[in-house]
This record gives structure tokens, sequence and C-alpha cells, in this order.
């Protein structure tokens, strides 16, 4: 098989997650690959592998601690999301935060989000990990058939959902 | 919302995002946006049960239901589990799915309008992909209408929304606006004169990523690339609009617009003589694969826009580019084709088209 860029062999084979398409095969040569992995267009996959390692370097002895930190709501570990590139649940910006931001500031270069906010939002981070227990806890009840709990546990649900405001902006950063 | 779609009806139908017009459409094919958003009360996809999945698409089913916009009604959704793959192909080929959730397990569906170009994938990455296409380079009418829908969701369905990092995504790499932009760019002079590199290069450092289209199988097919923002957090969306719409696009066309000059003063024979070739093996070809069609299809498209041939039309091409697919083929015959059986049904499908028939299914 020929380099996609030349006429050299490919001997690289880059899975990387394209739109619309989803997941595709990049076939390079050495050169083309290199260039690719270390020019501006590095893709999405890429970039989180190559943030991850940049982090791993200064992590050192720490990182098979880190590897075993488990989020308490969906128990994804952070050695799961370094070889998936995907988090579990909402929470995981929270858990996971001060291990995350290298990586964001790596891929995005900030921090911060500064566009588009929802008129309502689920208020605070903890309320994520909540709804998403209650959730669990009423799909648990039901499969008991203990109904009234199950309802209850919407009815909570159901207020949570109600219209919190998003406040318009982050009152605690300055960043 | 109409519970099912009419696939044959839609092979025939060739899509408004494909029509060819808009503006900068002798070069660029499309315009897509699309919104990455995650319900508040469960986990991302990677972490859900079945029964998880089940009730994320049964909730976002019933929301969209709720909606009384009078656009919305007319609406499909199709659940894609039991879809046969040849439909759910279709549905790719049109780019109203991606291959990703075409090719997944489990709970999963699509909410679209063909007119309206508008498509809501369910339980893709993330619990929610809102996209909008439209036709040649028009990034701020394919926000707003992106953004109407996104409005209208938030209504009825809690987003996963951190007031530092914006809307949460499956991938750190969609989150804070969720906004991907991207721009289908045909591209053949920068390609012919060997440029593309050029283009790579100038691309680093302004936070774009500029891909190469693949066709079936992973074929490199050539000549189309899709320059997409590879930043989505600390920037509004304005401002990711503007990049890709305003400043990156606008630029490569200008870099094409060069060398297609540059070909016809210097080297119009030759390329006269590629493009009629491409016609001659389109025209007369018995057996054909997608990937030599789609090359061809492409020096077809330049000679179209150059004025080196007269007697197509840009809207014509097009279509060919995206019924001469395999599931399209497929649909259109009515039947499952095999390998050998489609090149062969391909290549008589572009015989008829390219020699000028009246076209019943281009209205
Ligand atoms: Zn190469
Ligand atoms: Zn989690």
């Amino acid at each position: 098989m020929k380099c996609q860029f030349c006429e050299k062999p490919a001997t690289f084979h880059i899975t990387e997650l394209t739109e619309p398409a989803g997941p595709q095969v990049m076939h390079l040569c050495e050169e083309h690959a290199k260039g690719f992995l270390q020019k501006g267009a590095t893709p999405p996959v890429s970039a989180i592998a190559g943030a991850l390692a940049k982090q791993i370097g200064q992590v050192g002895d720490d990182l098979e601690e880190l590897d075993q930190k488990e989020c308490p709501v969906c128990g994804i570990s952070f050695f799961e999301f370094r070889n998936s590139g995907r988090l579990g649940c909402p929470y995981d910006y929270t858990h996971f935060e001060s291990d995350l931001r290298p990586l964001l500031v790596n891929v995005h270069d900030k921090t911060k989000h500064v566009g588009k906010r929802p008129t309502r939002s689920a208020g605070t981070a903890d309320s994520f990990a909540r709804m998403i227990g209650l959730r669990r806890e009423m799909e648990e009840a039901i499969e008991r058939e203990d109904y009234e709990r199950a309802s209850e546990i919407r009815d909570e649900l159901k207020a949570m959902e109600d219209p919190i405001r998003t406040p318009p902006s982050d009152p605690d950063e300055t960043t | 919302m109409k519970r099912d779609a009419d696939f044959d009806e839609l092979a025939r139908y060739p899509g408004e995002w494909m029509r060819g017009e808009g503006p900068e459409s002798d070069i660029v094919i499309s315009t897509r946006i699309r919104l990455a958003r995650n319900l508040a009360d469960f986990p991302f996809i990677r972490r859900c049960s079945d029964e998880d999945r089940l009730s994320i698409e049964r909730t976002v089913r019933a929301r969209m239901d709720s909606l009384t916009d009078q656009r919305w009604k007319s609406a499909h959704y199709v659940d894609l589990e039991p879809l046969s793959e040849i439909d759910r192909q279709l549905l790719v080929e049109r780019q109203l799915i991606s291959r990703e959730i075409a090719e997944s397990d489990g709970s999963r569906a699509v909410a679209f309008d063909v007119t309206e170009g508008y498509s809501v994938m369910i339980n893709e990455e993330d619990h929610l992909r809102i996209q909008v296409m439209k036709s040649g380079l028009d990034v701020q009418n394919a926000w707003e209408q992106v953004n109407r829908i996104d409005d209208m969701l938030e209504e009825v369905i809690l987003y996963a929304f951190h007031p530092r990092y914006g809307y949460l995504t499956a991938c750190p790499t969609n989150v804070g606006t969720g906004l991907r932009v991207s721009v289908m760019l045909h591209l053949p002079a920068l390609v012919i004169t060997e440029q593309m590199d050029r283009v790579f290069r100038s691309m680093q450092r302004i936070n774009v990523t500029v891909r190469g289209l693949y066709g079936e199988g992973s074929q490199y097919t050539g000549d189309f690339y899709q320059v997409s923002n590879q930043v989505t957090l600390g920037y509004t969306e304005a401002e990711l609009l503007a990049l890709v719409g305003e400043e990156v696009a606008p630029r490569i066309i200008e870099y094409e617009r060069k060398a297609r000059a540059a070909l016809l003063k210097n080297n119009r024979d030759d390329l006269h003589d590629e493009v009629s070739r491409a016609m001659g093996i389109l025209s007369t070809a018995r057996k054909i694969s997608s990937e030599e069609t789609m090359h061809h299809l492409s020096k077809i498209r330049l000679g179209i826009s150059l004025g080196l041939i007269s007697e197509l039309d840009v809207k014509v091409v097009n279509q060919l580019f995206l019924q001469s697919q395999s599931a399209h083929l497929q649909k259109l015959q009515g039947r499952v084709l095999g390998t050998a059986e489609r090149h062969a049904r391909r290549a008589s499908f572009l015989q008829h088209h390219l020699a000028g028939k009246d076209d019943p299914t281009w209205n």
C-alpha cells in the first residue's frame, strides 16, 4: 500500500476520528506520518494521546496511582479514559478536574468556556452526580417492583429538572 | 414527527445541500455545523448500560414529540437499531448519520428533515449530535439554524452544562461550545499542482484541521478536503464560525482559484485532455468501482467550473457523486447487489446520466 501523499510505501496506519465519516485509517509513509502528527493538523485522538503522554511524563511514579482513580458516579478509571479517550459521565469533569486541566490546555489552549449558555442548567456539578445516582436508584426500585419508591424518585428528578437559571458566568474562577 | 421514512424515495431525492448552489459553490461543496450535547442525568455513552441507552432514546423521543414547532412536525424520527444495513448505509451516504453510529450497537436513532437539511443523532458518541448542512459556503445560515434547533431542544431537555467548562462532552476535545464547523472543499488544482502540503503547513498554529475525504473502504479518493475548527473551548461560537468561514476557507478557496487559473494558462491542453478522458471513461465503462468514479467525477467537476465541459451541469455531477454510492445504487435498483453487480450497475447508471438523458429523479 502506498502513502496517501506520496509514492513511498505506507508504513503508518493511523486511525483517527473524522467528521462526519467516523473513525478513519490514514495510510502514511514514515515522513508524512511524522509530519502529520507534529503539524497543527493534529487529529483529536492523537491530540489526547500526545497531551496525556506529556502529562504522564510529569506525573512519573504517580501514574499508577492516577490510573486507579475512579469516578464515584460512573465508575470509570483514569486508566480507562486514557486508553479510550472517552469520559464516563458529566461528573468526571469535576472528579478528574485537576488531571484533565493540562489536557484541556494542550488541546484547546484554554480552560474556560466563554460561548453560549443554556437558559437553565442542573445548577452545580454535584447535581449531575445526584441525578445520575437517583436515576439508577429508580431503575433498581422498578426492578424490585417498588413502584412507590420509583415514583418518589421520579418526582425528585423532575423537581431537579425544573428551571434553575444558569448563572451568567462562573462565580469562583477568574481565568 | 413522522415515525418512519420512505428510503426508496429518499434515495431518489438529491438533498438540498447537494444542489451545487450557494456561495463559492464552484469550490465549496457544503458547510456542516454540529453541536455535541449530553443529558444531565445519564452517564456518557461509554458507561451506559443497555437500559440507559434505551431510556435516553425514549426520553429524547418523547421530549421531541412534545415540541410544537411546525417545522419539527414534518421531521422523520428513525430508530436505527432495527434498520437494515443498506438503509443505515444510505443515511451515512447522505451524511444524515455518521458511520460510527451506523456501525455501533444498541438503542440509537436519528431525527432528520431532508428538505431542511438537518439531523439530530441520538446515542452517537454523545447523547445528542445536532447538525445542519448547507450547500456552498454558508456558515452563518447553518449556525442560525443549528442554534435554533438547540434552543428548542434545550427547552425540553436538561443538558449537562458546567459553569466553567461549558457543554460537557464524552471526549474532552469537544467540550465547551461542542461546536464543529466543517467546510467541504473540492481542491483538484491544488492537488494536481502538488500544493496541498503547503496548505497543510499554512494551517498549522491556527487551530484548524484539514482532512482528506475517504470513500468506501477507507480508500483515499483525493481532491476533497474538509476544514474544521480544532478547538471548541475558550472561544465564542462567533469566533469559531469566523475562523473557519471567514479566515480559513476563503484563504484556501483563493489558493485553489489561483492554481486553477495557472493550470488553465500553462497546461490548458493537458487539463482538457484529462477532463475529456475522465468523461470518456465514465461514459463508456461497463464496470466501475466507487473510488474510480469519485476520481473521474472530480476531474469532470473541475472541467465544468473551468468551462472545458459545457454540456453538463454541476448539479448533475453532485447528484452522481451521491447516487453512485453503493447504498443509493441498491435502493434505486430495489434490491441488494453483490460487488460485481454493483460495479456494472454503477457503470450503466453513470453512462445513462452523462449521455445527457433527461433526469427524472432531479426536479
Ligand atoms: Zn508519504
Ligand atoms: Zn463518571
